[in-house]
């Protein structure tokens, strides 16, 4: 039972991932919430098993052997809450990436704006668009009908309509969708979800209500010019619940001990990554959270607390992982390579890969494949997420990273590289960050957790956050602007708390460290060069700031944005090797 | 530490589900002995729906046109059949274009679901048919020796079985195919040439069985009629001794091959199943296994990967990989004499 002024005490976190299932048990202790331990095994969506709550139940042996803790009830339930003898949890909160990408159809009146619109909700959860349809691709009903019984959706976005717009057309396009679910056997009709014009929501109910499984969200696009994605994650939150459900064993019974409160992995990274951006609101810059697994590359920019949301299963490291090869030249991955391997060994290594998701690096060659194919995913993903980017978001160029303060990494591929510097050098190579920011890691993978956790226990979200689950990589500064490699482009003078005064002159196409312990204080005083901008409002300014140390201290990427690596392959391997190097001196 | 687990068996009994992707009509029977070639089921994957504005096509409203629709939801129509009318002196009427079936009529309008093209599920395997899954496919009891593979093309297929690898990684080149290997299913190493393929098409043979493939010809596989399986997977790899003793030693003898691709939450790998003679009653085998010294397995990823060893030791704690991993691994006694520590997510038990 809860015995102190936290809401819920004891809680425990699930996270069914496409590779491993997590358990992880947080407690109050002295006051404050504790991670206590967790317990990994293999997800067992598939065969012979298929039933994830069989992988649930282990972790939960595994974390019982590590805390002594009884989570079960002699019925074999889930003990919710607590015992005065101590069995069971307070609260139950779950987490889900396993499964393929749900299929989607995207329906607007325009197909660059209503259309897109779908399309681009689509993405802020792991879903796939197999098809779209718009009132100007000039397809009668009956196709429309056909298209949608071809490709058999999980779900069906309609959008359309701005507020106080078209009404008509809008529900002329609902008629296929009518027509396709009232065909379906029930058990196989699409979840439905209508995100136009908000007049319409009684006559859509009217036209789908009894036939389709029918979710209402708010306009994703109230007017020709603004797109508003977030008001609608909720519903697309539930639909994907609700399929999912549907599509694996166990995810329902998971799904019950959470209260129904079983949320996709990304969407709960994104709302700690929102969280954080409320508390780093004065910095006026965004907040940045890349999380590379298995079934997906997620970006979460937040700016204020607006959450920009976008999953890219395409850019997944596991079954997926050749759909990368669609979106970029092979070229472009191996130029993160630090070892010598052919780009035909690279494209046999990733096929495989996808054969064999599980698996993991023997040697360090495929270990540095495998962090190459890292880079190269949050590259495309970034790239991608920041067309959705606001208009006013702070920065040095367009077509660059914004600021962010701070920047966190999270999925095994980063968190779990043997070495830190490795870490580094795949989120600046990768992220290509410009200005001044920290880089952080959630070390355990507890981003999305305590995501899920944030309505049953808030304060155990704002606790963890400010705990060691996060480490500081380093405070790095990327300063951008023109010059011939070799020049000095900044001058850096560091003053610890203790006084110690260090100093650094930094050259164009170079990769600096400044020594800062772990959470030891220090000044710097920047002096940019040749109008370079450093982030500290506008060309060639420069100034003080604060800045807390990390693993690698500061680091200052002098190296140039876009980051211009040689073309030659073995000196490109000697300057990716030097910067790794670099890198892990500080 | 639950397992993964592929078999390579030179005889099983095989239980395998043909399931539709929708539903559709169940040709086969239970109890039916079919050929691997056999349609066992067979759906309109492709619907092709037409709609008909009745009001439109007798110049009458919404309303009134219901009255005179004659075909309700159910009734089949051949083309020509008349489905609303007649109105007025001249006797105006609404006919059918196509034969189909009527799948809603009213508020002035028809949809007719067309006859359209039946896709057809073949059994894939010699064997008996033992369950019918409701409208979706069935269930058939072989035995054999099996195979499964780590990838296919997405084709099924069977035929006689002609070796060409007289080594486990031999190149198969284009010269090759030859007009010998017609409606055969061939047996090789290594393919790295995309002509290798194309040749297979037009010599034309049944099914193509490789160790593995350089993965630059994924594209041109997907494209050819036959099925192809690979055993190993991508890149150079020479097919482990076991299936290469099963597979040499099943020449001239039928093998079916379900190329389907592998989807672990789907159920679905790609076989091979070569059909073996009556008399033998070997048990349905095992999915579900946990690592134990003495096994067979395979090693699924570089350096060793594809080869088989025998698991010598399973660590408790955690070791440092070469690579700096920190894994649960075990202790692997490769066929080549040599000791390795491999991750148990790198391994897969042979059996």
């Amino acid at each position: 039972m809860p015995t102190s002024l936290i809401d819920a005490d004891s809680v425990l976190a699930i996270e069914i991932g496409t590779v491993s299932t997590r358990v992880i048990l947080f407690d109050v202790v002295d006051g404050r919430y504790r991670f206590l331990g967790h317990g990994s095994v293999p997800t067992t969506a598939s065969a012979p098993l298929n039933d994830v709550s069989v992988g649930v139940k282990e972790a939960l042996d595994q974390l019982h052997d590590i805390t002594g803790r009884v989570f079960f009830n002699p019925d074999g339930q889930i003990q919710i809450p607590s015992q005065p003898d101590g069995t069971g949890v307070d609260a139950c909160v779950a987490t889900v990436s396993v499964g393929p990408p749900l299929k989607v159809v995207a329906i607007g009146l325009l197909e660059d704006i209503s259309t897109e619109s779908a399309k681009n909700l689509a993405t802020t959860t792991y879903a796939q668009v197999v098809g779209s349809m718009s009132l100007n691709d000039r397809q009668k009903t009956v196709s429309r009908l056909d298209t949608i019984l071809q490709l058999r959706p999980d779900l069906i976005v309609v959008a359309g309509g701005i507020e106080g717009g078209a009404r008509a057309s809008v529900i002329d396009q609902l008629e296929a969708v009518g027509l396709a679910c009232y065909l379906m056997p029930k058990e196989h009709r699409p979840e439905v979800l209508f995100a136009g014009n908000s007049a319409l929501v009684q006559d859509v109910q009217a036209t789908l209500g009894s036939i389709t499984n029918l979710h209402i969200s708010p306009n994703v696009r109230q007017s020709y010019e603004s797109e508003q994605l977030t008001p609608s994650q909720p519903a697309l939150a539930q639909i994907y619940r609700l399929v999912r459900s549907r599509q694996i064993r166990g995810i329902q019974e998971v799904d019950l001990w959470t209260g129904n409160n079983l949320m996709p992995a990304a969407t709960a990274f994104g709302r700690t990554i929102r969280y954080i951006s409320k508390e780093y609101a004065h910095t006026r810059k965004g907040v940045l959270g890349i999380d590379v697994g298995a079934s997906a590359t997620t970006v979460a920019s937040a700016f204020s607390g607006d959450l920009i949301l976008s999953i890219y299963p395409g850019l997944g490291l596991g079954e997926n992982l050749p759909e990368i090869l669609k979106l970029c030249p092979l070229s472009d991955i191996s130029r993160w390579l630090t070892v010598d391997v052919s780009e035909m060994d690279l494209r046999d290594y990733i096929f495989n890969k996808a054969i064999y998701p599980n698996s993991l690096p023997i040697t360090s060659i495929e270990l540095a494949i495998e962090q190459a194919i890292a880079c190269q995913a949050m590259q495309l993903a970034v790239k991608q997420a920041s067309k959705a980017y606001p208009p006013d978001v702070l920065g040095s160029l367009p077509g660059l990273l914004p600021w962010f303060e701070p920047i966190i990494a999270s999925g095994s591929v980063l968190t779990k590289a043997p070495n830190r510097n490795q870490t580094l050098m795949m989120v600046l190579n990768g992220l290509q960050p410009t200005g001044i920011t920290t880089i952080a890691v959630d070390r355990n993978n507890l981003a999305a957790s305590l995501g899920a956790a944030a309505s049953v226990a808030p304060l155990l979200t704002i606790q963890s956050l400010e705990a060691t689950n996060f480490i500081n990589l380093c405070t790095i500064i990327s300063p951008v602007g023109k010059a011939q490699s070799g020049t000095t482009i900044l001058k850096v003078r560091m003053t610890t708390e203790e006084g110690q005064e260090s100093e650094l002159e930094v050259k164009q196409g170079t990769l600096a460290t400044l020594r800062l312990p772990i959470g030891q204080a220090g000044t710097l005083q920047l002096t940019p060069l040749h109008r370079f901008d450093v982030g500290m409002g506008g060309l060639g300014r420069g100034g003080t700031v604060k800045v807390v140390g990390g693993v690698f201290g500061v680091v200052i990427d002098g190296r140039g944005r876009p980051l211009r690596i040689p073309a030659e392959p073995s000196r490109r391997r000697d300057a990716l090797n030097k910067w790794l190097a670099i890198a892990g001196t500080g | 530490m639950l397992a993964s687990v592929t078999h390579i068996l030179p005889v099983a009994a095989i239980r395998r589900e043909r399931l539709m992707p929708t539903e559709g009509r169940i040709i086969a029977r239970r109890g039916q002995q079919v050929n691997p070639s056999d349609i066992v089921a067979e759906a309109v994957l492709r619907p092709e729906h037409l709609l008909l504005d009745i009001g439109l096509g007798l110049g009458l409203s919404t309303k009134e046109a219901d009255q005179y629709i004659q075909r309700r939801a159910g009734d089949e129509v051949g083309e020509g059949d008349v489905i609303a009318g007649p109105v007025g002196i001249g006797r105006r009427v609404v006919r059918s274009p196509r034969s189909g079936t009527v799948v809603v009529a009213g508020d002035g309008q028809v949809l007719m679901e067309l006859e359209g093209e039946f896709s057809e599920l073949k059994a894939g395997y010699s064997g008996v048919v033992v369950e019918i899954v409701d409208d979706r496919g069935v269930i058939i009891e072989t035995t054999g020796s099996l195979i499964q593979g780590v990838w296919g093309n997405g084709k099924i297929n069977y035929g006689l079985l002609n070796i060409l690898a007289h080594d486990p990684d031999e190149l198969i080149t284009p010269d090759m195919m030859n007009v010998s290997l017609r409606a055969a299913v061939v047996m090789a190493g290594y393919c790295e040439d995309e002509k290798v393929l194309l040749s297979a098409e037009e010599t034309p043979i049944r099914g193509m069985i490789l160790a593995s493939m350089a993965s630059s010809l994924v594209p041109a596989a997907l494209s050819v009629n036959y099925p192809i399986v690979l055993v190993e997977g991508f890149g150079k790899l020479p097919m482990n001794q076991e299936a290469f003793s099963v597979l040499s030693l099943s020449s001239r003898n039928e093998v079916a091959l379900n190329a389907e691709s592998w989807s672990r939450i789907g159920n679905t790998r790609p076989e091979i199943v070569v059909s073996t003679s009556e008399g033998a009653f070997p048990e349905v085998p095992t999915e579900l296994a946990s690592f134990a010294i003495g096994q067979t397995v395979r090693v699924v990823s570089p350096p060793y990967k594809s080869m088989l060893g025998t698991l010598t030791n399973l660590p408790q704690s955690l070791s440092r990989l070469p690579s700096g991993v920190l894994a649960k691994t075990a202790e692997i006694k490769l066929s080549n004499g040599e000791t390795v520590q491999v991750p148990l997510a790198n391994l897969e038990i042979i059996g």
